[in-house]
């Protein structure tokens, strides 16, 4: 498969060279891996810390900026960071007022935080953390990992952001993104597997006549095969197996989010879909976001996330957001 | 007779794990892509290299020392699942050795026992999860009252990682795939069968009288 690369070993540090060129706004310690505003220790107030594997670009350094993350940790592709690059920005971005890691649901990151957060506990910051887990696809059991955290990290990161920029304490930085967890639940779909640097072929095999249903945002396969559908039938199929797990009695914020290689002008037409189901279903919908801002590298098809907001929740969604990826109001 | 095992012994050993790696590292990435996501063996790779450097650069005296710096440098270079595992594994088993400047092969095996729980703990996992567990628990029984069997040892962790196919993964990335991770063996166990395979090859270069 032909990437855009110089070679695989490189791919995460010459991304994060193109970021510090692209975005003065950002300090950028490509040894260290480490994103962050340039204003940051923002006085008096809470720091956002997040990270996870590359490969799922914007996904979290592209949300770096006032109103949403203090600072971003990349790892290698669909690798969680080690704990130094998440300690190093804790140190970074604490005004005295603690910090917030939000970690996605892999054994990998939950691992890698909780030793980073005993680093950054032993150099004096006060550290909460809170796990994201909406994918429906995974039953959530003893006999597996737990759900995966995927869309909803989008919300949590904007509206635990938004609470964190207008002063809120850390408990309340907090909770403001369990309740966001609590409120979301996201399923995908892949038309196409994707690829990595690495290994250059497909992570898995997807004949043409067919798409899988259920899958997360590292290659992995998913839970079911089925024939190709319709964009109307996907979303039929996806906003279903997201209500089948979160009844909404409040409108919904809806991400229709695109996993890295399907264009946008099929996501928008699959964005009416989705839509359309949704007002058959009865659900009144606050607010949507389209556009691939939570990605598998070059994986064809889609997710969808829904999060239940009350008016605070949807007051925190319109405050201003200035990142390279997410950006309006300021 | 018991060999005492030295600090020399240690770097050899973590020497050995990391050439069986690299030598494996295209199959390790393989099995992960059949239920993970294609990356355990770039992953161990870059790990390893790094704690090899590390040794050879900082020379830790004791057995102790070596296998907890190896630990670090694993915790602090691979990431995912596998760098917190494997290093926890190594810093545990190293801190248990203590600092004398050599161990009989018995202290080894108690060490690796306490190494070993440190992983199980940290993962939340059991043995038949379909984990690394499957090939560290046997291989630590099999080392034996005197904990030199080595030769037994690396079987049994071949054959823990083989057994690991028809299981169902209840732990990690493969998890998610309930049913359909059966019929595939666990890139993790196969990776901790090339770390017992290691130090099988290591104390036969010291039985026999070779140098490394």
């Amino acid at each position: 498969m032909k990437m855009l690369i110089n070679v695989p070993e490189t791919v995460v540090t010459d991304a994060l060279r193109g970021m510090a060129a692209a975005h003065p706004e950002l300090t950028v310690d490509v040894e260290n891996r480490v994103v962050v505003r340039r204003d940051a220790p923002v006085a008096d107030k809470v720091g956002l810390v997040s990270g996870g594997g590359s490969g799922h670009e914007p996904l979290h350094g592209g949300f770096v900026g006032p109103g949403m993350l203090d600072a971003a940790c990349p790892g290698e592709v669909f690798t969680s960071p080690v704990p130094d690059q998440m300690a190093r920005a804790a140190a970074a971005v604490d005004s005295g007022r603690g910090v917030l890691f939000v970690v996605k649901n892999y054994t990998g990151d939950v691992l890698n935080f909780d030793m980073a957060a005993e680093l950054a506990e032993d150099e004096g910051v006060q550290v909460a953390r809170v796990l994201v887990d909406d994918d429906v696809a995974v039953v959530d059991s003893t006999y597996t990992a737990g759900r995966r955290g995927t869309g909803a990290t989008l919300f949590v990161e904007k509206l635990a952001g938004a609470a964190a920029e207008a002063g809120a304490p850390l408990e309340r930085v907090e909770a403001v993104a369990r309740q966001v967890v609590e409120s979301s639940r996201s399923f995908g779909v892949a038309l196409s597997a994707c690829t990595t640097p690495a290994r250059g072929v497909p992570t898995f095999d997807l004949p043409p006549g067919e798409l899988e249903l259920g899958i997360g945002i590292h290659g992995e396969p998913g839970r079911e095969r089925r024939g190709m559908m319709t964009s109307g039938e996907i979303a039929d199929t996806v906003v279903d197996a997201v209500l089948d797990d979160l009844r909404p009695d409040l409108p919904v914020l809806a991400l229709v989010n695109g996993m890295g290689g399907t264009p946008l002008l099929e996501l928008y037409g699959f964005a009416a879909e989705v839509h359309r189901v949704l007002g058959e279903r009865r659900v009144a919908v606050a607010g949507t976001l389209v556009g691939s801002y939570v990605t598998s590298l070059d994986m064809a098809g889609c997710s969808v996330t829904l999060c239940q907001a009350d008016e605070e929740l949807l007051r925190l969604w319109e405050a201003p957001v200035r990142t390279p990826a997410l950006r309006w109001g300021i | 007779m018991t060999v005492a095992l030295d600090a020399d012994f240690f770097r050899r050993w973590m020497s050995a794990v990391s050439a069986a790696v690299d030598r494996e590292a295209d199959q390790l990435t393989e099995l992960d892509s059949a239920i993970g996501d294609a990356d355990h063996g770039a992953n161990m790779r870059r790990g390893l290299t790094a704690a090899v450097a590390s040794l050879e650069e900082e020379a830790p005296s004791s057995p102790g020392a070596v296998l907890a710096l190896a630990g670090r440098r694993l915790i602090s270079t691979v990431g995912g699942a596998s760098g917190p595992l494997y290093g926890t594994l190594l810093r545990r088993t190293g801190k248990a050795l203590g600092a004398e400047d050599s161990v009989d092969p018995g202290r080894l095996r108690e060490a690796l026992r306490a190494g070993v729980e440190a992983v199980a703990q940290l993962g939340s996992a059991a043995r038949g999860d379909k984990t690394m567990l499957d090939a560290l628990y046997p291989a630590v029984e099999a080392l034996g009252d005197s904990g030199d069997d080595f030769g037994a040892a690396r079987r049994a962790a071949e054959e823990g990682a083989a057994a690991t196919v028809p299981m169902r993964a209840r732990r990690g990335r493969a998890s998610y795939l309930g049913e359909r991770s059966v019929g595939h063996q666990d890139p993790g166990a196969t990776s901790s069968a090339l770390l017992f395979a290691a130090l099988a090859d290591t104390a036969g270069t010291v039985a026999t009288g070779e140098s490394a």
